[in-house]
């Protein structure tokens, strides 16, 4: 899944706080990413034209494949996919993949994704939840700051604890519903 | 299980190191290339193999970040690494297994690898 490429358009809209979740719903067989942020937001016109490959805000290239990928990549599973939106307050990115499709992309390392998220901008909230049978995981910059003081989370030793605390807490849940 | 406690352990640890550091133009920076080109290629690892071995051998004063794409996307995973008062290095097609002599020779003894460099790929 092409989460850390999603998360990168939260960071860019200057978002104080994103909050990723991933959740193994088994009674509706659906695995439900979603990527919260409260940045500048979409305009409606916007939100109806983020899904076209040949949109993007960028003026180096004429192609944005992030959103498009993730929806088609939902889709094909059966899933679906939705963009919540309002300028000035944020934006939801919410994917629904078919749990047991064959199709359906495998999660990856999201340990590594979310740390390395959190390492590379350092002044930005994040909130990584995973729920999954019956248990729930999760980890909060901000509980973290709160122990760190003024030592940043960029700092490698703190960068590779928080990977490894991440990794070790979600793996066996994950593991558990058996999408890993 | 890891917890949040172990974490005070580790400020404890790098509050001596961060409080005595110099300000920040003397900070060594070792910058990804995470676009989708070099997420693609392996970036992610890389990002990985340098806060690993950063954080294994204790260096102070070294950051390590991301940046989008450099436009040398055949290149990927592409990693520059600016330290006080020396010009930028840019290492090409960076594996995770690169990585320990980037640091030992480079970072520790302040000497590129060349044969990884920009340089030698185009050579």
């Amino acid at each position: 899944m092409n989460v850390l490429d999603v998360a990168q358009n939260s960071v860019a809209a200057g978002a104080k706080l994103i909050r990723i979740s991933l959740e193994v719903d088994d009674a509706r067989e659906r695995l439900v990413l979603t990527i919260e942020d409260d940045g500048k937001g979409m305009t409606e016109e916007t939100i109806s034209r983020v899904t076209d490959p040949f949109y993007t805000t960028r003026t180096t290239r004429k192609v944005g494949l992030g959103l498009p990928f993730l929806k088609m990549a939902a889709e094909m599973t059966g899933g679906a996919f939705s963009i919540r939106s309002q300028p000035g307050r944020g934006t939801c990115v919410q994917a629904e993949f078919g749990l047991h499709h064959i199709d359906r992309a495998p999660v990856g390392d999201m340990a590594s994704t979310v740390a390395g998220l959190i390492q590379c901008s350092p002044d930005i909230d994040f909130v990584y939840i995973v729920r999954a049978a019956g248990d729930r995981f999760c980890a909060d910059t901000r509980e973290m700051r709160a122990v760190l003081g003024d030592v940043p989370l960029s700092e490698p030793g703190v960068a590779q604890w928080i990977r490894e605390f991440i990794e070790e807490n979600t793996q066996p849940i994950l593991r558990r519903s058996n999408i890993v | 299980m890891k917890s949040l406690q172990e974490l005070a352990a580790i400020r404890d640890r790098m509050k001596q190191t961060v409080n005595t550091r110099e300000a920040a133009h003397d900070t060594t920076r070792v910058v990804v290339g995470m676009a989708t080109c070099g997420i693609a290629a392996g970036a992610r690892p890389v990002l990985n193999a340098f806060t690993e071995e950063i954080a294994r051998r204790e260096l102070s004063g070294v950051l390590v970040t991301q940046t989008g794409c450099i436009g040398l996307c055949q290149y990927e995973p592409i990693v520059e690494i600016t330290m006080p008062g020396q010009e930028k290095v840019t290492y090409v097609k960076m594996t995770p297994e690169k990585v320990s002599r980037v640091v030992a020779e480079h970072l520790i003894g302040g000497k590129p690898v060349t044969e990884f460099t920009i340089g030698a790929a185009a050579r």
